[in-house]
Parts: C-alpha cells; structure tokens; sequence
C-alpha cells in the first residue's frame, strides 16, 4: 500500500509541473517577443533608384510596370504613402501568401523606403507622404481627450479600446497599434492597408488624425496601475489567464493539501 | 465476470468457494495499514519538518513589517507609475504575509500533528417510530384547532387572499415606463433628414465618400434630440463606398437606394443589437464583435455567418441641392435584433 499511494502521486505532480513550465515559457516567450525598427525620418526620394529597387524586389509579383499581376494589385495611384507604409513596417515585401501580411523587421533602409515610394508615387497621383506639422504630437487635454472619441468612434471596434489590436473574420486581423510610429498611423488612415478602411480627410481632418495619433501615443505612456495589464484585451485574456495559470495552480494545492506527508 | 478472473490484482480480494461461486457478502477487509510518517519515527525528520513550519511563519512575519514599510516607503503620488509601484509591493507583502500563515499551518498539521485514523459508521436517517408517530399527532392537533376544515369561510378567504398578493408587484410594473407604442420601428430618419459625421454632426457631401472609405453616421439633430443616446442606439448608420458593379445579384426593390455606390445600412446588429463596425473594405465584409455575426455587403449585408437571422436594414439615400446625403425615408423594416411583434 505504501509504495502503491507513493506512486499515485507522482504522475499526477508531473501533469502540474509540466503545466507549470509551459505557463512559464508562454510568459517569457510574451516578455521577449521581437520588437520593431522603425524608420520615420523624410527624405527626398530617388525616381531612378526607387525603380531599380522596385524590379529586384517587387516586380515579380506588382509586374515589371507596377500595373499588377494575377498575384498582386497595380500600384499605380496608391501613392507615396501606401509604399511608405508598408515597405517600413515589413509588410511588404510578403514573406508568404497568407491571410493578412504580418508586420515584420524591414530589409530596406529609410533611403529605400523614400526611393521607392518616390518611384511609385511618379506613377499617378495618391495619398502623398503626410506633412510633419501633422505628426507631431499634441498634449493638451482637449485634443487628447477629442482624439480619444474620434478614436472610440472609428477604430476601437477594431483595433480595441486601447489600441491593442483584435480578430477580423478568417484569419484577418486588426494589429496592435503599440510601437507603430504617427507617421505609419496617419499614412494607414489615408491609404487604408489590407482590410483597414480608408479615412480620408473629409472623414477625418489632418487635425483630427492628429489628435487620434496623439491619444495612441499618449496611451503608449501610461503604464498598467494595476499590474499584468495582459495585453489589454479585456475579458477573454483575463479568463484565459485564470484557466491557464489560476486553475493550475489551484489544482497543485488541492493535490498538495490532499496528499499525505511523506 | 470471466475477464475479472483473469485480473490478477481483483482477484486477491475476491474470495470463491470452491464451486467457483461468488459469495452473497463480502468480507469488510477495514482500513488499510497505518502507514507512518517520516516525522512518527525519525526525530531528525521532525526537526525538519518544524524548521520549516517555523520558516513559512517567518515568511509571513516578513511579508507583514515589508507591507508596512512598503505603505510609508511607496506612498502614491499622482503619477501612474508611483501607483503601481504602492499596489505592487503592498500586494506582495499582505499577500506574502497571508499566505506564509496558511502553508505554514497546513505543513504543520500534516507533518507534525498526531495522525490517528478512525472510522465513524453512518447512522441511520431515518427518524425512530416513536418520534414520528409524535410529530403526526402535533400536525393533526393543530389542524383539527384552527378549524380550517370545519370553516370553509375563513379557508377560501385565506386562500384568496395568498392569491391575489402579488397583484401589486404586477401592477406596480407599470412604471418601467409607457408601453413602447412605435419607438422600435420608427427612427430619427425621415424624408431628407441628412446624413452627419458620428461625433460632431457634420453633415456629409457624397463627393466626400471615397471608395473604400468608411463613415460613422447619425441623423441630422441627433445631438439635439430629447434622449440623444437612446435615438442614437436606433438610428446609428455605416455609410460605406464601393464598386456598384460588386453587389452580386442586384435586388430590383432597392434600386436607386444607393447613391452611386454609396450604401448606408444599420449599425445595429440584428442579433442581439451590437454595432457592426468591423468593416473589411478588400471583402466588404462587416463583422460584430460580440458573436462573430458575419453580413456581406455585395449581397445586401445578408448574413453569412454566425447567429444573426436577419440581414442588416438598409436605409435608402439620396443627394439633395447642396450635394450633401440625405436619407430618402425612415428604414423600411425594424432596426435591431428581433422581438415579438415584428413578425
């Protein structure tokens, strides 16, 4: 009996350990995530080299005229700043075919991204590169807090409340805004990316994208009073929290409490 | 019974005659051994065992002088961050504390205290004749001195009377409010009422709606209107443009509904009333946060996934002098998720 009641135990703390341990990785792969270059400096744009760039690096898929092929949209009228945009948040180059292309580390310098963009601009006319009186940032109340209504109107249905990002429908998926630069904000509100609608400037004035951004950055600053702010997703990271680290650790107690001294 | 006889732990425990019949009772085989703990029969062990009780109190002795030195060291200030610094470390020590006393407790009475077993036997629930007999006699002395059966009066008076009690809390109902009348058909929009940006109520030129844009509208003078909230939860409006040449079958009862391509449907989902904001503009599909309901534009925002029954209501427009959106009449069915008498 002795060594029977001994061996009942063990599989049952090796379950939680191993529980545990991935708990614990899960954290620490969050805590260590990659973090992003960005390039937010203008510079005046080489037509010449920005053509060069684009048939190494874009033309098998957006065709050799930018006009688009069975695999990629024409380039032409989408302006400077949908290159901006995604060329210097990674998207673009796509790594793979995939549902939504996924912000990554870009491979081309800011001189790149500003030859590129001045190539595809000069193929029609488009959202232009926004001005720089428009990305600094305000830090009054009222714009702030306008920011932050325009913001709760417009685009916290998707990319939540606080910017965090949230599930569109079939793999799609509205980013996280932490760590996106105002430049990179104002020009996805003007070219609207992906699945992102467009915002132009009736919708939303210079002003307003502004404030909006300035709200984002301001958010960025506030540090979680209460802890863990687990991604600031709400209900379903909290729950998920609680079923994966909680109840495992309850169930390590149970075992514990219930277990006779050896 | 065949597959048990080849067990071979079952079949120490069962017991055959030699016909190989099972017995009608089994023998109690009682409790196992007593097996003792490391703390019963070595002292070493049991010195152990108590240093490290005596190092879980000590933690939780810790934890207390580290939450009051934590509350005059971290005190908040206005910043965020001192905030979270004053909660973090207050947290840590009471919690500490707190916890230090339960395992230290628990440790001790599971290493140290004595470890007898004992076995009670269940009694039986049942109460004796006697006692029963006795309740009985008390219940019918009763009923045969309150005269309920011999006085029928007084019994369908009571009985009325419990009755009707809970009339008032019925009636009293009556003041969450007038019956709805036609406030869950009718919204804000009329014949030319126009189109406004959702907050400031600015209204909107249709030259302004770009292909792939998105707007969050309200009718004109919602800001203005009694209960603004309550009208805003009805008439909330996305006016979306798109390629006319998109709708995947063109609905003849809607023709002239948009104006070039710019279509204005409910906000509202007609599940259980979230809004529908999550507009994809590559697949013109709209989703609603709440229960992934799925509606897509090129056919009308029928639903293509998820709980929702009924497609999104469309709310006919028009362009008027001045070149701005106006609505060409109210909605031509209920906003919103479903009730009794929409039929």
């Amino acid at each position: 009996m002795k060594g029977l009641a001994a061996r009942r135990r063990r599989p049952l703390a090796t379950v939680v350990l191993l529980l545990m341990a991935l708990v614990v990785t899960g954290a620490a792969y969050a805590v260590a995530a990659p973090t992003f270059a960005n390039a937010s400096t203008t510079a005046a744009g080489d037509v010449q080299r920005g053509r060069d760039l684009f048939v190494a690096s874009c033309a098998s898929c957006h065709g050799a005229q930018a006009t688009g092929t069975r695999a990629a949209p024409s380039l032409v009228g989408v302006g400077a700043a949908a290159v901006d945009f995604q060329v210097s948040t990674g998207r673009m180059p796509l790594a793979n075919t995939a549902p939504q292309a996924p912000r990554k580390p870009t491979e081309f310098t800011q001189q790149d991204v500003a030859d590129l963009s001045a190539y595809v601009a000069s193929l029609g006319p488009g959202p232009a590169i926004p001005e720089d009186q428009y990305l600094n940032l305000k830090t009054d109340d009222e714009s702030l807090a306008k920011g932050a209504e325009l913001f709760r109107v417009n685009c916290a249905m998707c990319h939540n409340v606080v910017g965090a990002g949230g599930a569109l429908t079939r793999g799609k998926y509205a980013p996280p805004l932490e760590g996106v630069t105002p430049k990179q904000m104002y020009e996805a509100m003007v070219t609207g990316p992906q699945s992102m609608p467009v915002f132009n400037d009736a919708n939303l004035s210079p002003t307003d994208k502004q404030d909006v951004i300035s709200y984002l950055k301001y958010l960025e600053e506030q540090p979680s009073p209460g802890g863990f702010s687990l991604g600031s997703l709400g209900p379903v990271s909290e729950a998920l929290f609680a079923w994966a680290f909680g109840i495992v650790v309850l169930i390590g107690a149970a075992v514990w409490l219930t277990a006779k001294s050896s | 019974m065949d597959t048990r006889e080849q067990g071979g732990a079952s079949s120490e425990l069962v017991t055959r005659d030699e016909d190989g019949n099972l017995p009608d009772r089994f023998e109690n085989p009682g409790p196992p051994p007593h097996r003792y703990r490391l703390a019963d029969t070595d002292p070493k062990a049991a010195k152990n065992a108590e240093r490290q009780v005596a190092a879980l109190f000590g933690i939780s002795i810790l934890g207390t002088i580290f939450a009051i030195v934590a509350y005059f060291l971290f005190t908040p200030e206005n910043t965020f961050a001192s905030i979270k610094l004053s909660n973090t470390t207050l947290g840590l020590g009471l919690g500490l504390a707190l916890l230090g006393i339960g395992l230290g407790a628990i440790h001790w009475a599971k290493t140290l205290m004595p470890d007898h077993e004992m076995t009670e036997m269940r009694h039986p629930m049942r109460g004796t004749d006697e006692d029963r007999t006795k309740a009985l006699e008390v219940l019918e002395t009763g009923a045969a001195e309150s005269g309920i059966g011999r006085r029928p009066l007084v019994r369908n008076t009571l009985l009325g009377a419990l009755a009707l009690v809970g009339l008032p809390g019925i009636v009293l109902l009556r003041d969450l409010g007038p019956l709805p009348k036609d406030s869950l058909t009718k919204t804000l929009w009329a014949k030319g009422v126009r189109l406004t940006r959702d907050p400031d109520g600015k209204p909107i030129k249709a030259a302004d709606v770009t292909r792939g844009s998105i707007f969050h509208v309200i009718p004109q003078g919602l800001n203005e209107s009694e209960r603004p909230l309550e009208e805003k939860a009805k008439a909330a409006v996305l006016v979306i443009r798109m390629d006319p040449n998109m709708i995947q079958e063109k609905d003849p009862a809607r023709e002239g509904w948009d104006v070039d391509g710019i279509f204005a449907y409910s906000l509202i989902c007609t599940h259980v009333g979230c809004p529908v904001a999550l507009y994809e503009q590559q697949t013109h599909h709209l989703l609603c946060p709440c229960h992934q309901s799925t509606y897509d534009a090129t056919q009308y925002c029928k639903v293509i996934f998820g709980p929702a029954k009924r497609a999104l209501p469309q709310l006919p427009i028009a362009i008027d002098d001045e070149g701005y959106l106006v609505a060409q009449s109210d909605f031509k069915e209920p906003v919103g998720p479903s009730f009794w008498e929409r039929g």
